[in-house]
């Protein structure tokens, strides 16, 4: 008989309220959980979403990010192909790698001349393949085919545009493009309305202009390095809706060659990053280390900066920091509930064992022996809260993960099945059943301190 | 021999303002091996007293030493420690923990004093057995009448085999004849085990059997009456 196995059996006594407390505890548990999961499969999607489309780490110019977007080709990287090279047969670095890719952005002006419609645009250039294999990263074991980029087998001067690109540059038609009607042309407010066979004449003449080629194609301006204009043009062979509104109304996506023919010509070919893809995103700081010891020896004296994907996409820190501070508000009222709860339990039993208390006392039991006593029950309650929420948060989850539920998260366009990550998080599961442990613990702390500060006299007299 | 002295002992309890004294210069030697007896009108100061003896509470005044400890000077921790090995407690309303059987309920204090698990089986088998409990070990508190209950609790009083027991009016809440069976078997414990008994009783059957009478009043001792003076 030790103290636990009293303090178990005390926990029997009272049966209904013991299960009361439980079960507060075993839905606050399951509360934190699921909440946990959910944020986790939230942030595991971003992140793998952010890792496929740009790597984990990218080398740049060390001023591209400040100064890059205006003048791609005065921060570009001149001799990438030596320095990719050495980072492929870099003892350290290959065995962390997957990709190694290099990637040209720049802006331009893409235009339909057939339309008579252009815009500014986001233009970049990949090496599909690459960008293919990068798409197959999949850490965290997201359910289905990794996506092909429509590049894939195109020819040379194919791109691929946002689906707000063809919306301005009035290609749906020819791309056939959902939900994407065309312009409407306001009739003029002042003076009489056209003649019936003049105004016939002209809706001939506007209306299908899409129409009157099966290829949809652009022509793209961008300035090259001397400060010329250039124009390349090229054949649309989709438009794809980018997830972000803003990204997805400047999205232009080609083959590098072009891109650096149309800024480069036929000079000397540079990118703007070298992006490098790891098997895990916990081997970026060992990566990130071994790259800037690279930099300082074998690269020295190329201005290069290495950034990694947090870096390169502050929306991916402030969405994890919102969640957080959710998590966290939903995490301290979920605790204060259960602190209340296991104090009141046990505050209920003190005054109910006065007696026994007092009878433990006179026996020989130390004060210390009461209050561990009640603290025991204390934990003992915060381990059975914690086991019940904990296996009832799995079931859940399993339960709504076979659901069948969807939901369409930040930065997607499409629905994805709801998916709470609780199984396989270790941390998760293991700081949420200490919390749990912790603060039942603690709340029995001041009851058990009353208890073991009672005289033993009056504890004897209690009725 | 003298196992308890009391000297000069003062209490006064506080009743909001008001100070009612509880007990006023006592002065008292118990002997050891002795079967004493404290009686008194209700409020006459028994349960005070025996509550001072035990150390679970001081006295406002004075000095009670027992077996050449002077309790005044135990920290709260080294009373207990004293309490658990020196002094067994029998009360009105039996007071075992509801939790634990009536072999555990027995065995309590000697787990307390970390005792070996075979000195604790042998121990609480042979009390078990000299209070007629062996059948009822493993039965509850609720489920064992008043007199099993304080058979119960005599049990766990001599457990650690201490040199005094005390026992607030062990047969108040008994029928006549269970009281009578357990003022003989505690008798006959007192004897077995060597201890000092001290009671605050005033069923004349306790008295009868009393080696030590001591009769209380208003707090005060008014009369002290040995060696069975009161059966003689």
């Amino acid at each position: 008989m030790n103290t636990l196995t009293l303090a178990l059996r005390n926990l029997m006594r009272n049966r209904r309220r013991s299960l009361a407390t439980l079960f507060a505890m075993m839905i606050g548990g399951i509360c934190i959980l699921l909440f946990g999961g959910y944020i986790r499969n939230i942030v595991y999607g971003l992140q793998t979403g952010y890792v496929r489309g740009g790597g984990h780490l990218q080398l740049q110019h060390r001023d591209y990010a400040l100064y890059g977007s205006g003048d791609p080709t005065a921060y570009g990287i001149a001799d990438y192909a030596r320095v990719m090279d050495a980072i492929k047969r870099d003892p350290v670095l290959a065995p962390m790698l997957t990709v190694v890719t290099p990637v040209l952005s720049f802006g331009g002006i893409a235009g339909n001349f057939d339309a008579g419609a252009s815009r500014t645009v986001m233009a970049i250039g990949v090496v599909v393949d690459d960008q293919n294999a990068m798409a197959r990263w999949n850490d965290y074991g997201f359910p289905g085919k990794p996506d092909v980029m429509a590049l894939t087998g195109s020819g040379p001067n194919a791109a691929v545009i946002g689906s707000g690109v063809a919306r301005v540059l009035q290609l749906c038609a020819p791309l056939h493009l959902a939900d994407c009607p065309p312009p409407k042309i306001e009739a003029a407010s002042i003076g009489t309305a056209l003649p019936g066979d003049v105004s016939a004449l002209a809706a001939a003449d506007v209306a299908p202009v899409a129409s009157r080629t099966d290829q949809a194609q652009i022509e793209l301006l961008a300035a090259t390095t001397s400060g010329a204009p250039n124009v390349a043009r090229l054949h649309v062979i989709e438009a794809q809706m980018q997830g972000v509104k803003e990204f997805d109304d400047v999205y232009v996506g080609m083959h590098l060659p072009q891109a650096q023919r149309l800024l480069y010509g036929s000079r000397m070919p540079q990118v703007t990053a070298i992006v490098l893809q790891l098997h895990h995103t916990d081997q970026i700081p060992q990566a990130t280390a071994r790259l800037e010891q690279l930099l300082k020896t074998t690269f020295h004296g190329l201005p290069l900066a290495v950034n990694d994907f947090r870096e390169l996409n502050p929306y991916y820190g402030q969405t994890l920091g919102l969640f957080n501070a959710i998590f966290g508000f939903i995490a301290i009222l979920i605790i204060s509930i259960v602190l209340f709860t296991v104090g009141n339990t046990m505050n209920a039993a003190v005054v109910e064992r006065t007696v026994e208390i007092g009878t433990l006392r006179a026996i020989g039991l130390r004060r210390s022996g009461i209050r561990a006593l009640f603290v025991s029950e204390g934990l003992l309650l915060g381990a059975l809260g914690a086991a019940a929420g904990l296996a009832a948060a799995l079931i859940l989850a399993a339960i709504i993960n076979h659901s069948g539920l969807t939901w369409t998260p930040p930065g997607r366009v499409t629905p994805v099945g709801l998916h709470l990550r609780v199984w396989g998080e270790t941390g998760l599961l293991l700081g949420t059943a200490f919390v749990m442990l912790t603060v039942a613990t603690v709340s029995a702390w001041w009851p058990a301190r009353r208890a073991a500060r009672l005289a033993v006299v009056e504890s004897l007299r209690h009725v | 021999m003298d196992l308890l002295t009391i000297k000069n002992v003062h209490k006064t309890y506080r009743l909001d303002r008001i100070k009612v004294p509880a007990l006023t210069a006592i002065n008292l030697h118990v002997r050891s091996e002795c079967f004493t007896v404290l009686s008194g009108a209700s409020g006459s100061g028994k349960t005070t007293l025996l509550n001072l003896i035990g150390g679970l509470d001081t006295p406002d005044q004075g000095e009670i030493v027992l077996d050449g400890s002077p309790l005044g000077s135990l920290s709260d921790d080294e009373c207990a420690d004293f309490r658990l090995r020196h002094i067994g407690f029998i009360f009105q309303n039996f007071n075992l923990l509801p939790v634990l059987t009536a072999y555990e309920n027995v065995e309590y204090p000697l787990l307390l004093t970390r005792a070996p698990a075979a000195a604790r089986k042998a121990r609480v088998q042979d009390l078990l057995e000299a209070v007629g409990l062996t059948q009822h070990a493993a039965h509850l508190p609720g489920q064992l009448s008043g007199g099993q209950r304080q058979r119960v609790a005599i049990a766990r009083a001599l457990v650690v085999a201490p040199k005094l027991v005390l026992a607030d009016e062990p047969t108040a809440n008994l029928d006549s004849h269970t009281g009578d069976t357990i003022i003989a078997l505690m008798r006959r414990m007192q004897r077995d085990c060597k201890a000092s008994f001290v009671f605050s009783s005033h069923d004349p059957k306790v008295l009868a059997e009393a080696d030590d009478a001591v009769f209380l009043s208003d707090g005060r001792i008014v009369e002290i009456k040995r060696n069975n003076e009161v059966a003689r």
